[in-house]
């Protein structure tokens, strides 16, 4: 045997393993983020985070494992589609979140979106007030301008 | 057709890696596999028309990659720094919803830079006001003003980042006369 082939093998094996624990050890934090966190917010940063390290780290396990040139190609493709889903579901179900008050107020140090929301609810209650009523938006209660802000409710 | 007609050369990075997914799929990159693949592409790309993504025109390679170490680093350093928090904080841990009034109004700046923050554990976005090109972000273990100031700070920093590599040279000369100020 190729003493050359089975050292590169040996180191292979020692990095695939490294990754797998290591992987593995991220799915664990997420793991416990989850049981651990307060609130759905900082849940969400547990659940997604720490898992597209995980699953990058387990995917080069696989790839160094089966020692073909093919497989790369399909498990960056896996990867990349992760890393651009990941936080577009997080940010839908984080936003859902902010809405439905499914956060505690009281561990927040600064909350710079409360106003937004808060106005442009405001905003489209005095609207629907005004249409109920058939009167011009405005008419009853002075509505502030927001600048042009497009934060919906 | 009233649609506005994108250039082949803007559709190009889509067609590239529609054909990259199609052999990687097919695991088969010979040149017959991928003559097909490109052709499937066009055609897809013709009957599933989407709004045209607004490229920069510029794509920086030098400062892509030293970028994507960083962005590695950055997310192997926070995954541990979750794992900590959730380990030894648990539920004490105090947050805080930033506003963060970006540079760019580009949409795919925009995106790109949400995409990056969200990916780095321990922010999150929460809000996006597309009209004033505002992230509004979720920060896990903020606990006073300083921390509030480096979150800002460091999505600002995203951002020029990659201004660098791929925003338009109206946006890189702004940021290089703000930098030089």
């Amino acid at each position: 045997m190729n003493p050359d082939a089975s050292a590169v093998d040996a180191l292979t094996d020692t990095v695939s393993a490294v990754f797998m624990v290591v992987g593995a050890l991220m799915s664990l934090a997420a793991a416990v983020g989850l049981l651990r966190f307060p609130d759905l917010m900082s849940r969400m940063h547990a659940a997604t985070k720490p898992q597209v390290l995980g699953l990058f780290l387990l995917l080069a396990a696989v790839g160094l494992q089966l020692r073909t040139w093919w497989v790369w190609p399909a498990l960056f493709v896996a990867w990349i589609f992760q890393v651009l889903t990941v936080p577009v579901s997080a940010h839908m179900v984080g936003r859902a979140g902010y809405r439905t008050k499914h956060l505690h107020k009281e561990l927040l140090t600064a909350d710079e979106l409360e106003a937004v929301v808060l106005k442009s609810a405001d905003k489209k209650a005095a609207d629907l007030r005004a249409k109920g009523n058939g009167r011009m938006p405005g008419e009853k209660r002075k509505t502030d301008d927001d600048g042009g802000s497009s934060v919906s409710v | 057709m009233s649609r506005r007609r994108i250039s082949l050369r803007q559709e190009l990075p889509l067609l590239v890696w529609l054909v990259f997914v199609w052999g990687a799929l097919w695991q088969d990159f010979s040149p017959g596999n991928l003559l097909f693949g490109a052709l499937i592409a066009v055609v897809v790309a013709r009957l599933f028309y989407l709004p045209p993504v607004e490229l920069g025109g510029r794509f920086s390679v030098l400062r892509a990659v030293p970028f994507a170490i960083v962005f590695l680093g950055k997310v192997v350093a926070a995954s541990f720094q979750v794992l900590y928090l959730a380990v030894a904080r648990g539920p004490k841990v105090t947050n805080a919803v930033v506003a963060v009034q970006l540079r760019s109004h580009s949409d795919l700046m925009v995106t790109a830079t949400g995409h990056v923050i969200s990916l780095i554990p321990g922010s999150l976005v929460v809000e996006v006001d597309r009209s004033t090109s505002t992230l509004y972000i979720h920060g896990l273990n903020v606990r006073n003003g300083e921390d509030i100031v480096n979150l800002r700070k460091e999505v600002r920093d995203t951002e020029a980042a990659l201004i660098r590599i791929m925003g338009t040279k109206h946006e890189l000369a702004a940021l290089q006369q703000e930098v030089g100020a």
